[in-house]
């Protein structure tokens, strides 16, 4: 444990002096949200109807850019550990007597808590821009709990990318993945105005459900079955995505 | 005495490629081992077996009296390694990575900080203690390299050329810690292409080509075994080559820049006797050197090639 306490620190170190990861996991979010509401807002407003349920645009849309959130946060993650992987620091902790494990672990709670104060912060701005949230303290809490079991599950499939990449080139698909689902789900329009097989897509994807149960509690309107399928697909992704890297990492690198 | 690392009968593969083919080693503990090799001989596998960092097929390998394949915890709490590339944490400061170490090495907080700073000193790196690692030099990188291997202490210690690109400087400082470590009783196992550098540092060298060790012993011992010493002989003219070449008989002559280089290890009696045949002969000789035998010709004959194929 205490190893593990070492490498969290030195994963917050690298956050600080990191201006890039910064930048990524939260200049980018909160320029989503201004561009979303300002740019688009207007337009889908009239567009959405009544899936606003009387709301403004930027009530619709604060869930889908939490999640975008989450996603810039573990991809900043895996270029994380994919440069560890080839600067050779991990093969200088592979040869120490330390637990395996706290690599991996310091930088998924550092990812972790980075990315829950990046969401707090966008939740900020979009309070700033207009966004009349209508959740009691409980709501607030498991939206707290849901980001933060999201980003637990995008992190540790990121841990599993960047182990896998052999460059940090290698990592971009995920960043893709992740950025592109958003847009294929709720997170922006109403799926019903999408051409059927997207929509079957978005109905889906594991998206759509986690931002439909988090729009649902900031909002106040009823989360229905929705709420267990996104924490479902939360537990499995992190599940995934913890076996996967544990094999990644104790594999023989020769192999 | 001890032995700090005993391998026997390693073989390893990648693939259907056979990188090591049953090598047999034995490392006392406080001596210099090195394993010379060309590129791709297998020097950086052996040491990436023995750091616990990859497994072998077969064969078995035991690093401060643990079995490497059953007890790589144990193998890793007596090692340090530092490798090819300077595996240090680009986004700390010097100081920081060397905390990092004593930390992880669960030195506690003010042990951890005598340390580091000790080090700091020792590597010539306190006045870049506070800078960035990414902004050190290569040879800066490598010292910090060192120092974060030392901060645990090891009994064993493993370098895979630790001095290929330094300055000449950074070289010696390096060659300098490296014996002091080894008159502190650790064990050194380091891997280098400088035959200067093993002869310099090693108490023992062993020859690595295409998997095999070519050859084990002292480099005097190594140096002894094979031909290469000469003495070479310039003439002011070719006329005076010509002559020469006659009156010695063999010797592989060079018309350009006009030099005959005739076999013979060079002692006294040997060169006496070779001046006093060219005097005989009237040949009036320019310039004289003597070459011993050195590291790079048994390198050269133990791992000759047909290269340019």
């Amino acid at each position: 444990m205490s190893d593990a306490l070492t490498m969290l620190r030195r994963n917050v170190r690298h956050t600080l002096r990191n201006p890039g990861a910064m930048i990524m996991t939260i200049g980018l979010p909160v320029v989503l949200l201004l561009l979303f509401v300002g740019v688009f807002g207007g337009a889908l407003n009239a567009g959405l109807g009544s899936a606003l349920h009387g709301g403004d645009y930027v009530d619709y849309v604060v869930a889908g850019v939490l999640l975008m959130t989450v996603g810039y946060g573990a991809s900043t993650t895996a270029l994380a550990v994919n440069r560890d992987m080839t600067a050779g620091i991990i093969a200088r902790f592979r040869t120490m007597a330390i637990s395996r494990a706290s690599v991996l672990t310091g930088h998924v709670i550092a990812s972790t808590v980075r990315t829950v104060l990046s969401t707090a912060l966008v939740v900020g701005v979009a309070l700033l821009l207009g966004f009349r949230p209508a959740a009691g303290p409980l709501r607030w809490l498991a939206v707290l709990g849901l980001v933060a079991l999201l980003a637990l599950a995008l992190t540790w499939v990121a841990v599993a990318i960047g182990l896998l990449a052999r460059t940090a080139e290698g990592t971009s698909p995920f960043v893709l993945v992740v950025q592109l689902l958003p847009f294929l789900s709720s997170a922006f329009v109403s799926p019903a105005s999408m051409s059927a097989p997207v929509r079957w897509f978005a109905a889906h994807e594991p998206y759509t459900p986690i931002i439909d149960t988090l729009r649902g509690l900031m909002l106040g309107t009823p989360v229905h079955a929705d709420g267990v399928i996104a924490v479902a697909w939360c537990v499995g992704l992190a599940l995934a995505g913890y076996l996967w890297a544990r094999v990644l990492f104790t594999r023989d690198p020769s192999r | 005495m001890q032995m700090a690392i005993t391998v026997t009968g390693l073989r390893k593969s990648f693939g259907d490629h056979m990188v090591l083919d049953g090598i047999d080693l034995d490392v006392r503990e406080g001596t210099t081992f090195s394993l010379l090799g060309p590129n791709g001989a297998g020097k950086t596998t052996v040491v990436k077996i023995l750091s616990t960092l990859i497994g072998f097929d077969g064969g078995q390998a035991s690093v401060a009296g643990h079995d490497v394949a059953r007890k790589p915890d144990a193998v890793r709490a007596a090692i340090g390694v530092t490798g090819q590339f300077s595996a240090v944490d680009d986004l700390l400061t010097g100081a920081e990575n060397l905390v990092l170490m004593a930390d992880l090495n669960h030195l506690g907080r003010a042990e951890g900080r005598r340390r580091a700073a000790e080090l700091l000193d020792r590597f010539d790196l306190t006045a870049a203690a506070g800078k960035l690692a990414s902004t050190y030099s290569g040879g800066m990188r490598r010292r910090l390299d060192l120092a974060m291997t030392l901060v645990g202490e090891p009994r064993v210690i493993f370098l895979d050329e630790p001095t290929t690109g330094l300055d000449p400087r950074s070289r010696h400082l390096m060659w300098q810690i490296i014996r002091e470590l080894v008159a502190g009783g650790v064990t050194i196992f380091l891997t280098t292409q400088h035959l200067e550098e093993a002869d310099e540092l090693a108490d023992r060298i062993a020859v690595l080509d295409r998997g095999r060790l070519v050859a084990v012993g002292t480099a005097d011992e190594l140096k002894r075994g094979v031909p290469g010493g000469h003495v070479r002989l310039r003439f002011g003219d070719a006329a005076g080559l010509d002559a020469a070449a006659r009156a010695l008989g063999d010797g592989t002559r060079d018309d350009e820049a006009l030099t005959l280089q005739v076999p013979g290890d060079g002692g006294v009696p040997a060169l006496r006797a070779l001046l006093d045949r060219l005097e005989r002969a009237g040949v009036e000789v320019e310039e004289l050197s003597v070459r011993t035998p050195d590291l790079d010709d048994v390198f050269f004959a133990l791992t000759a090639r047909e290269a340019v194929r």
